[in-house]
């Protein structure tokens, strides 16, 4: 019995999985960190997509608040926040995420206000189902 | 086996993101390596024993008066693009200094520079990598340690040790074969190396231009023609691949 459920689990994880590859929303990176996991570490992945999300937020904190500004000008500092979260997008293999914030850095590159408040609108969007995909998967787990 | 009695290599990395810093402590521990991870390049020069001065001239460092170094540090593995010292910065100074230089220094880089390539490795990096780094990056490791290891041994004690390790006749030119990996190839003779788990075990010279391939894929090879070291132990030889002479 207890196995049965066990099993319908793992199926449930390994479809959300599939899926997320699939949508392009995870890549082989993902998968490299889950073989890095073991009885030695067995909460690394969990560790490591945990502090992505707490310096995610902050990213995206200080992103909209340099955006906000009345007198916004810095998009030398929004393209060193986000060359941060293009390297840490990419350490988890959070593809999409990581593909709109190289859209958002263009933006930034060209001084472009409205490109970068798009980017940053749809970066938002990108990170909140990420971290809502992220958590079925660990639920399951 | 020989295991126990081999002295674990010690890597120190240097990364500011705190990510990569848990991905490569991660990756070289499954490696079997200690690992010591800072986050700055100021904070490794200070674990490696040196001090820069900023009141008197910050371009002569010393040796830190209360630093023990009681942990020999094998290799850096250093992130490039860091806030202050970058990682080309730390590799100039290691590579300056006296009592540093011999420390293999890796650079990682989550972008695909060209210029920035051969600018580290003309600066005397061992090899640069693409982040994300794999485990498949990290075998290229062992032998730059390995080298650092044995900076000290005459030549002379060396060329004796491959005689007890060369387990077929050798030519003038040989090539060293890792267990997991392949390496650059220097000669034509590849000797048969006993290689259980990998595929790509069999040397062939097209498939060891294939791998050669595959291993530029994402970094470089300092240079092809130097080579790599004898490997040696004070234990027994783990290996039955041949050692090269440089």
């Amino acid at each position: 019995m207890l196995g049965l459920g066990a099993d319908l689990l793992w199926a449930d994880m390994n479809r959300l999985l599939a899926f997320l590859f699939h949508q392009g929303v995870l890549d082989e990176q993902f998968l490299q960190l889950q073989q890095l996991q073991d009885e030695t570490s067995p909460n690394f992945v969990s560790e490591v997509v945990n502090i992505y999300f707490h310096e995610s937020e902050k990213l995206l904190r200080n992103l909209r608040a340099l955006l906000m500004e009345k007198e916004f000008s810095d998009y030398k500092k929004m393209g060193i926040h986000l060359n941060q979260f293009v390297g840490s997008s990419s350490s988890i293999g959070a593809k999409r995420v990581r593909n709109v914030c190289v859209a958002f850095r263009a933006a930034t590159e060209q001084n472009n206000r409205a490109g970068c408040l798009r980017a940053l609108e749809m970066l938002e969007h990108e990170y909140c189902y990420l971290k809502n995909k992220l958590h079925e998967l660990f639920q399951v787990k | 086996m020989g295991m126990a009695a081999e002295s674990q290599f010690h890597v120190l990395a240097v990364d500011d993101s705190l990510i990569d810093r848990k991905l490569i402590e991660r990756l070289l521990r499954t490696s079997s390596y200690q690992v010591t991870t800072v986050d700055s390049g100021s904070k490794a020069l200070e674990f490696l024993g040196l001090c820069e001065n900023d009141e008197s001239n910050p371009s002569t460092p010393y040796v830190c008066p209360n630093n023990h170094q009681e942990v020999e540090v094998n290799l850096v593995i250093t992130d490039y693009c860091m806030p202050g010292m970058t990682g080309y910065d730390l590799l100039k100074k290691i590579k300056e200094s006296s009592s540093l230089r011999n420390i293999p220094v890796v650079i990682m880089s989550s972008e695909n520079v060209p210029s920035r390539i051969n600018r580290c490795l003309e600066e005397g990096a061992e090899e640069f990598f693409l982040k994300p780094v794999r485990l498949s990056d990290l075998n290229k490791l062992k032998p730059h340690m390995k080298k650092t290891k044995l900076k000290d041994q005459k030549q002379g004690t060396v060329e004796k040790l491959e005689d007890l390790e060369v387990q077929q006749q050798q030519p003038q030119q040989q090539i060293i074969i890792q267990n997991e990996q392949q390496q650059a190839p220097k000669s034509r003779d590849l000797l048969q190396p006993e290689s259980e788990s990998h595929p790509h075990a069999q040397p062939t010279i097209e498939q060891q231009q294939q791998s050669l391939q595959q291993a530029n894929n994402n970094s470089k090879r300092k240079t092809m023609e130097q080579g790599l070291s004898p490997e040696t132990d004070r234990t027994r030889p783990r290996y039955s691949g041949i050692a090269t002479v440089v």
